[in-house]
């Protein structure tokens, strides 16, 4: 391991290894990236790997189709061999009442200013996308054929892979144990295999991220709070798109291999970093599942598991340098859509870490909480 | 012996040559090794193929089996159906 970097990366979750990888590709040299487990052991494994660009909010929906941009030509971009298994059979957003569907409207609005194919659909026209959907009490729904799902791990390796061939060092099993300062300038991080020297950190831990910046004394105002997730066994194609609900709170896709993967927010619970699985998790999912998804019944559920969202006042992403701390960035607070947003929000850290103009016209800085601009995403789950 | 024909993980397919790469790619955990090549990640969750993972992994690195950590073994154990996790739950308010 370098003793010496130019910036030091923490977390190698997808987040982390695009940030590696579009430093490298300016030119940035020396980049280590630290790695408490194995590459994609956090939220990013964890997830439902859905990507849409069905978004409310303009910096949304641009950072979303950036983003897919990306994903449709990862091989070529970062030229590498991996098949991040992209399928493209969209998002099919249900209404269940008449203000919901009026939100969705407006979210069209947005999303065709930006040319995001979305359109909004009666409950007939979402039966014959997905014939054995329960359209019972569907009032509409939205639908962008182009949204759709990746492979997590594919994904953060590719980029582990791409940043590796541009210079990057990448230690895995290397956890961060303490960040140094001294006249709120970095002077480096301690790991439990040394010491490396460094005067930048970005800090894109996940729901640990709150831990480390404590390290030098930044508290964050973000928390982490467990979601739980369950996969079926496979069987032959019946849904093509994700379908997914704000109001009666779910998501269900089936993944290219045939397996279904689903989950739905959790009610009440503790802010914790808990990744323990639920007896009351499989049951409420099974009902809300076999109700939406009929023909569900009989297919054997096979594994569930929890990750952590890590949360941000306003559910928002928070991509951005610390005042208090020369050389101290963070890349936080992804909610439920972390993963999707990870192949811009690599390239917007990248220009905040070399000063550069940034890439895209968003907000995501940390001080906009103070300054009273919190973003009004109307469609979180 | 062909390893493009002996099959490690028999619920996903995956040959002991795709674990071999795996393994020679730098991925000498059998956590990782599910998740790049799904071995254990089908109905019976690994109980055979992790094993057989670990010696492999074991043989290759030279890491003695007794420090090579197993795949994690999740809830519903055996699998069950979501109509068999239902029909004991449903209370009357669901009716
Ligand atoms: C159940 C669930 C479903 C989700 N579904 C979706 C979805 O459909 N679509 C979507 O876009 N997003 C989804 N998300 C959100 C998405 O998974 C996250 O936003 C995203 O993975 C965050 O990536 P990350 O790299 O920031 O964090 P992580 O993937 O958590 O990576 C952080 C890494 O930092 C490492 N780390 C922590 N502490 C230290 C330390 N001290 N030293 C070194 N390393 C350390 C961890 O081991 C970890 O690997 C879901 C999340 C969950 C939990």
């Amino acid at each position: 391991m370098k003793n010496k970097a130019n910036v030091v990366v923490i977390g190698g979750g997808v987040v982390g290894c695009s940030i590696a990888y579009n430093l490298a590709k300016k030119g940035v040299k020396d980049v280590v990236l630290l790695e408490k487990s194995y590459l994609s052991s956090g939220a990013t494994g964890r997830c439902g790997a859905g990507v849409r660009q069905q978004w409310g909010t303009k910096q949304n929906c641009l950072l979303a189709s950036e983003s897919m941009n990306i994903f449709e030509n990862f091989a070529d971009i970062l030229q590498i061999k991996r098949d991040i298994e992209l399928k493209q059979k969209g998002y099919l957003l249900l209404a269940y009442s008449d203000k919901e569907l009026e939100q969705f409207k407006k979210n069209i609005e947005v999303q065709h200013s930006l040319n995001i194919p979305s359109v909004l659909l009666t409950p007939k026209e979402a039966k014959e996308i997905v014939p054995n959907l329960n359209i019972e009490k569907l009032v509409g729904a939205a639908y962008c054929a182009k949204d759709g799902h990746a492979n997590p791990f594919q994904v953060t390796l590719g980029y582990a892979e791409a940043a590796q061939r541009l210079g990057v060092e990448i230690n895995k099993f290397t956890e961060v144990k303490d960040i140094k300062t001294k006249n709120d300038a970095l002077l480096g991080v301690q790991t439990n295999k040394g010491f490396i020297e460094c005067k930048k950190v970005v800090v894109a831990a996940g729901g640990w991220t709150q831990n480390i910046t404590k390290m030098a004394k930044i508290d964050l105002p973000i928390y982490s709070e467990r979601h739980e997730i369950l996969v079926t066994e496979s069987v032959k194609s019946i849904l093509d798109p994700m379908l997914m609900s704000f109001s009666y709170n779910i998501y269900c896709q089936q993944e290219p291999v045939g397996s279904f993967i689903m989950g739905y927010g959790p009610e009440n619970e503790p802010h914790s970093y808990n990744m323990e699985s639920s007896w009351k998790f499989l049951e409420t999912m099974s009902k809300k599942a076999t109700w939406l998804l009929p023909p569900l019944k009989n297919i054997r559920i096979i594994r569930q598991w929890a990750g952590l969202y890590n949360i941000s006042p306003d559910r928002q992403p928070i991509v951005s340098q610390i005042n208090q701390v020369e050389g101290l960035y963070v890349a936080c607070g992804f909610s439920g859509h972390g993963f999707m947003l990870a192949p811009a929000v690599g390239i917007l850290m990248a220009d905040i870490v070399t000063g550069d103009k940034l890439t895209y016209d968003v907000i995501l800085d940390l001080e906009r909480f103070n300054r009273g601009e919190i973003i009004e995403e109307p469609s979180v789950v | 012996m062909d390893e493009n024909k002996v099959i490690i993980c028999r619920c996903e397919d995956v040959t002991l040559k795709e674990i071999r790469n795996a393994i020679r790619e730098g991925f000498t955990t059998v956590e990782e090794i599910k998740r790049v090549t799904r071995s254990g990640m089908g109905p019976c969750q690994g109980k055979t193929c992790g094993l057989l993972i670990a010696k492999e992994i074991s043989q290759m690195t030279g890491k003695p089996m007794e420090e090579i950590e197993l795949q994690n073994i999740r809830p519903p154990y055996g699998g069950i159906t979501f109509e068999e996790v239902t029909k004991g739950t449903i209370t009357e308010n669901d009716k």
